[in-house]
């Protein structure tokens, strides 16, 4: 008989029962909430006269609708302040915890949770978010829930959900100079498509993710969700508990290891479907359409739409005519207007080290508009102890305060009319970043500082050689 | 418990395209709000209006379909965010039920929990389905969830979704709280055995 994967352990850990529908009832060890998906789940909870049932496993802060230039109160937008409102009221009202923007904690739920050491390996984690999988490179089941099911785990500590497949995809080998987690699940999400996920959890394994750092590895699994996977999550190890030690919520280390370990795939554990990957033919990618999915390397060539598969080609077509592109033309050399570093994909320290080693000493080109957002306010501070926003400010970039920013526009970041934008963030959809014409083009940390400097995409390989 | 779903029938609604997300059905930045109430007014907003507010014919606007309860969807419908705005904006517009070849995983559950019945059919059913509408906006659609099948004028196409939605709505169990609650002694063990929090 063959072992487990740590997503059944995980769930067997949690399962509470088999509901009538044939659904689990699934216990959720953790709950994250946030100012956009919450109020109306509280809203439901004071209908039907019900309370929080686990405050003490719920925590909350604000992201989406920050402003990250002026943060005074009251807002400018009368409706984001309504919103912050609420979550403030809500959290005092049921004894939840408020990383709030006078916390010195506040940031992005995804960046929050785990550096106050909130997530941990073998948990159960939701949030209304569907980038909540970033959660998953401890080690814990992390996935993202609708307004419904935040009303549900307020009200009983659970929820209604159906156990995923498993996926494991394996990577083996150590990934070239200038490429990291971002193109790592560019190239996944590429070649497995922005579907291949659905009904399955993903384990990332092999060599070249277990080289990966901890940051690195919130990076490969926040976008799992862009392939249809509902939740992503890489075996603890080493790197996981190295990085947990001395975190603000880890209170018994020791634990955390020994249920760490527990829950952690065995070595023959079985899997649904297995993918394998070289880490050596992983190149920089940049996206050139309106899905995570329509991607090539920099240093590729756009696809004819006769090439793909067709059900891609109604997709691929629409892309070709919003974003004003051709067949066969490259995205390296393609002048932006925008750039984005930040997010909950790449908003962590290690991603603005990386954007800043290419700023220094150099000026964002004529006519660019580039902005860093760090993704907390400990990564903020972080970066402002090395240095890192002065290195931005001379360089001609905007340093802003913790929030989504530009990732989705709920905020007064946003793209204006057809501006094209290079973005750390996860999603290319048309009309994303804000302007319903605005286009985005997806990349890594170091590729959106390289195209800000030069302003156009560059391959960075190239850069780092020159 | 909440309602019965067994069957559905109305008039349909076409929206053509694949990998249609929740960015598209609900642009964010109408998210802002604290209740669901209204935001139909907005579901596709920058896809039926240009800059000046003007109607661009999508089916929404359009008055052979308008406010039809039965939207039909091509595949990998609802992707990207898990923003339940998106099915609270199309329930608050009207549609009460969507057919579709394929949906992405967090929508297909969000309409669940809302009892919006959200079934599949191959791509050419969802196609001709399509076509009729075009061609009649008329017709009535029946959807029935005991046997499973779509029917309009005389044609009868075989429809699937996943079970255990199918039974919330059959039993009328869709609306979760309440059956979740039920389970407080077993949550409780649950929650002491964990070595965390």
């Amino acid at each position: 008989m063959s072992g487990k994967n740590l997503l059944e352990k995980v769930w067997d850990r949690h399962k509470v029962r088999t509901l009538p529908s044939g659904q689990d009832q699934l216990f959720i060890g953790l709950h994250l909430i946030h100012e956009v998906t919450s109020p109306q789940a509280f809203g439901m909870l004071r209908e039907r006269g019900l309370s929080v049932r686990f405050p003490q496993r719920t925590f909350a802060t604000a992201d989406h609708i920050i402003p990250t230039d002026v943060v005074d109160r009251p807002f400018a937008d009368p409706l984001a302040e309504d919103m912050l409102k609420a979550l403030e009221t809500n959290t005092a009202e049921y004894g939840i915890t408020y990383f709030g923007p006078d916390s010195g904690s506040q940031g992005v739920v995804h960046v929050v949770g785990p550096e106050q050491g909130l997530t941990q390996p073998g948990m159960t984690i939701a949030c209304g978010d569907s980038h909540t999988a970033t959660h998953g490179a401890f080690g814990a089941i992390a996935f993202g829930v609708g307004t419904s099911q935040v009303r549900d785990i307020l009200a009983t500590g659970t929820m209604a959900i159906s156990k995923p497949k498993v996926r494991r995809i394996r990577v083996e080998g150590t990934m070239p100079q200038g490429v990291g987690a971002k193109d790592l699940i560019l190239s996944i999400i590429g070649r497995l498509g922005v579907n291949g996920g659905l009904g399955y959890a993903y384990e990332y394994g092999g060599s070249a993710v277990q080289q990966l750092s901890m940051e690195e590895r919130m990076t490969l699994c926040n976008m799992s969700i862009e392939g249809g996977a509902r939740v992503g999550y890489v075996n603890p190890d080493r790197t996981t508990y190295e990085w947990l030690e001395g975190r603000p919520y880890i209170r018994d280390y020791q634990a955390m290891v020994d249920f760490a370990e527990e829950m952690k795939s065995d070595e023959d554990a079985a899997y649904d479907d297995e993918v394998v990957f070289d880490a050596a033919d992983l190149k920089p990618m940049v996206t050139w359409g309106i899905n995570p999915g329509q991607v090539v390397p920099v240093d590729g060539t756009l696809p004819a739409l006769e090439d793909l598969p067709e059900e891609e080609r109604e997709t691929a077509e629409r892309a070709y005519s919003y974003m004003g592109f051709q067949p066969g033309e490259s995205m390296d050399g393609r002048a932006i207007d925008v750039v984005f570093i930040g997010s909950c994909t790449n908003g962590r320290l290690s991603d603005l080290r990386e954007a800043a080693k290419i700023a220094r000493g150099r000026r964002v080109a004529e006519g660019v508009r580039a902005l860093v957002v760090p993704g907390s306010q400990r990564v903020a501070q972080a970066a402002e102890r090395e240095g890192l926003d002065d290195i931005f400010v001379k360089a001609g970039f905007q340093w802003r305060q913790a929030g989504c920013s530009m990732c989705l526009a709920m905020n007064p970041d946003k793209l204006q009319g057809r501006e094209l934008s290079a973005s750390t963030s996860n999603r290319n959809f048309i009309g994303r970043q804000g302007s319903p014409t605005g286009r985005t083009l997806l990349v890594s940390p170091s590729m959106a500082a390289a195209a800000a400097i030069s302003g156009k995409i560059t391959d960075i390989r190239k850069w780092e050689a020159a | 418990m909440s309602e019965r779903i067994e069957r559905f029938e109305g008039q349909g609604i076409a929206v053509r395209g694949n990998d249609i997300d929740t960015d598209r059905i609900i642009p964010a930045r109408f998210m802002k709000c604290v209740t669901f109430a209204g935001l139909g007014a907005y579901a596709f907003n920058d896809e039926r209006f240009d800059g000046d507010g003007n109607s661009k014919g999508h089916p929404f606007d359009d008055p052979r379909f308008a406010a039809h309860p039965v939207l039909v969807a091509n595949a990998n419908f609802g992707c990207g965010s898990s923003r339940e705005h998106a099915p609270q904006a199309l329930k608050d517009y009207g549609v009460r039920a969507i057919v579709a070849e394929s949906f992405a995983e967090i929508f297909a559950g969000n309409c669940s929990s809302l009892g919006i019945p959200a079934m599949t059919m191959s791509a050419a059913d969802v196609a001709e389905l399509q076509a009729l509408i075009e061609a009649s906006p008329e017709t009535r659609i029946r959807m029935d969830l005991d046997a499973m099948e779509i029917t309009a004028d005389d044609r009868r196409w075989a429809a699937s979704m996943p079970e255990s939605y199918r039974r919330a709505l059959l039993d009328g169990s869709w609306d979760s709280t309440a059956v979740l609650a039920e389970a407080g002694d077993e949550i409780n063990s649950v929650a002491q055995h964990l070595p965390y929090v």
